[in-house]
């Protein structure tokens, strides 16, 4: 159990580090981020929860995923982000007065008001991630921005699915 | 500065002039009725900025009702009746003719007296004169055109009203320009209502066309706004947790329905105006949004997930019934109603798996797809009914289209900078 929690600390380390480099577009080699953390990412699942003397620290999410893609139509939380997201939350229940925004977006396809309505629900799945796993309702704000606020632009699959997402991001740690 | 801000006009300007303007009518030309319109007599020294008979020519033919004569075509140019020949004109296959002159008056103001002609029986149909200001020359040509078209048709003109849409360009990494746009119904003469960096969306027409609802994230959330048109002036509607979107007004005036998700799930809600009272619609865990009202003020229409797929619901406001409309295709969404409550303008993903601009009567439940491209959105329709505008893609770039509502005509507008969304149509203003 150590061992693959310390690979998986290599991995991320390691496609942070690639990541580092790219400020504010982080969005895009997050995509990167996640094939790489997929494979470990359902091992690391069942044991992230024994290690609750930990995740307190800033340190602790500084490196985390923050972005959480999701399927044409759907607004269920992919199993690979399961355990950044537990990890999140584990930090949001020891610092009470941090606080998290939780943007929603969607894909450009299909009409924009119930793209704004599918970001929301996206975001809101999410938050209820969270508040399972520990953290606060009021330290969550979720906003939607539909298909207003594209990632990536572009008429194919490959812009899509960077397009939909959910994007955590710290207001206060 | 000044020479800078003079010369970015003159580019806008330029860009929107320059567009080509292609009609391309996709069905045979049998049903449109051949018509001429002659360039309009200027008896004036300086020459003037609009070629008003243009104008009207243009007008006719975006309906698809009409099939105007080219100018080089045409054997004469006559602007009294003494000098039309009929004999020259049915040659020519013209059914209808309009010939015109315009001058002077008082102060800034110019007149124009036309004529219609009747070319088969040799008669004149209707003769009027107008008069308008020299410097908003499209006003009185988009008025005559309202005239000609009635005449014609028996139909009411929708040539004198207005368009707001949205426009965004990208000013870099993480920067945008967001333009709520007021424009005449062709596209011309845009000017801005609304400029912000944060995203604007779903501006609706009051009925009677005074004011403008919308949503904008310029606090760095979504909220609703009302904007007087004839003053500027704008008010922010009580703002909610969660989404505040997708505003429709009630026939009166008096009501919006909007979207919230305060309760926890996107719900529609419907707001007096005057009482602030607020009344929940809807109550399912789906995702219910795009009200709009049946022009009779009787029921509300709007988008609901809640049999898989997003399909268009009808809520009966005495009974509280809701009934499904729509039944064709994976994914039917933003319903614009015809002001006679019997045709349903929507998008439409069918078998294609393409989103396109759809119409189902309502009588008989058939379903026309009138579009052809991958992503069509936003139908409006024209206060008569006669034409959809909508949002459709131009390469990568977001532009209007419009549509007759049978389908028969079709053309793009002309491009401003940036992507253009969200077209919504004016009432009649007159």
């Amino acid at each position: 159990m150590r061992s693959t929690n310390l690979s998986k600390a290599l991995a991320l380390a390691a496609v942070m580090a690639f990541a580092a480099g790219c400020g504010s577009k982080s969005t895009k080699t997050d995509s990167g981020a996640m094939g790489s953390d997929a494979a470990g990412g359902a091992a690391a699942y069942g044991s992230g929860t024994g290690s609750d003397v930990s995740g307190g620290s800033w340190a602790d999410v500084a490196n985390l995923r923050t972005v959480f893609y999701f399927d044409f139509d759907r607004s269920v939380v992919r199993q690979d982000g399961f355990s950044d997201l537990e990890a999140h939350a584990r930090y949001l229940s020891r610092n009470p007065s941090a606080s998290v925004r939780l943007e929603g977006h969607a894909d450009e396809r299909g009409t924009r008001e119930y793209n704004m309505a599918l970001g929301e629900r996206r975001a809101q799945a999410v938050e209820r991630l969270l508040i399972v796993n520990g953290a606060n309702a009021r330290q969550i704000e979720t906003i939607s921005y539909g298909e207003e606020r594209p990632a990536v632009s572009g008429n194919h699959e490959g812009a899509w699915s960077q397009n939909r997402r959910v994007e955590l991001k710290y207001v206060s740690r | 500065m000044v020479r800078a801000i003079v010369c970015a006009f003159v580019l806008t300007m330029s860009t929107w002039v320059s567009a080509q303007l292609v009609v391309e009518v996709t069905q045979g030309v049998d049903s449109q009725s051949p018509i001429a319109i002659v360039p309009f007599e200027w008896r004036g020294n300086q020459a003037l900025d609009e070629d008003v008979a243009r104008v009207v020519e243009q007008n006719l033919e975006r309906t698809g009702f009409f099939k105007p004569l080219a100018r080089e075509n045409m054997l004469s140019f006559p602007t009294a009746q003494s000098q039309v020949f009929f004999r020259d004109w049915r040659m020519s296959s013209t059914d209808y003719l309009v010939i015109g002159r315009m001058e002077s008056v008082a102060g800034d103001q110019v007149s124009l007296t036309f004529e219609l002609y009747d070319v088969l029986k040799e008669q004149t149909i209707h003769a009027q004169q107008v008069s308008g200001s020299r410097t908003n020359l499209r006003d009185l040509a988009h008025y005559v055109s309202d005239i000609l078209f009635e005449q014609l048709t028996g139909i009411k003109g929708a040539f004198s009203t207005r368009l707001a849409y949205v426009t965004a360009e990208n000013l870099g990494p993480d920067r945008q320009r967001f333009r709520l746009q007021m424009s005449d119904w062709d596209g011309m003469r845009p000017r801005t209502l609304l400029e912000s960096s944060e995203p604007i969306l779903s501006p609706a027409w009051s009925f009677d066309g005074s004011r403008l609802a919308y949503v904008s994230f310029e606090t760095s959330r979504p909220a609703i706004y009302i904007q007087h048109l004839a003053t500027g002036q704008r008010e922010q509607v009580q703002s909610f947790p969660g989404l505040n979107g997708a505003p429709a007004w009630s026939p009166d005036g008096n009501q919006l329905a909007i979207v919230l998700s305060k309760d926890g799930n996107p719900e529609i809600y419907v707001l007096n105006l005057s009482s602030r009272n607020l009344e929940r619609i809807t109550n399912n865990s789906a995702i219910d949004t795009e009200p709009f009202w049946a022009p009779d003020g009787r029921s509300l229409y709007f988008t609901s997930d809640r049999g898989g797929s997003p399909q268009i619901y009808k809520y009966n406001l005495n009974t509280r019934a809701v009934e499904r409309v729509t039944f064709e295709g994976n994914y039917n969404a933003a319903g614009r109603l015809t002001q006679d409550g019997r045709f349903l303008a929507m998008v439409h993903r069918g078998s294609s798996r393409r989103f396109q601009i759809a119409v189902q009567d309502l009588q008989n439940g058939r379903l026309d797809i009138l579009t052809n491209s991958d992503y069509d959105e936003s139908p409006s329709i024209a206060p008569n009914g006669t034409i959809i505008i909508y949002a459709t893609q131009q390469g990568s770039r977001g532009v209007l289209g419009a549509v007759s509502i049978d389908g028969r005509v079709r053309f793009n507008m002309p491009v401003p900078q940036g992507d253009v969304r969200e077209p919504a149509w004016s009432p009649f203003l007159r």
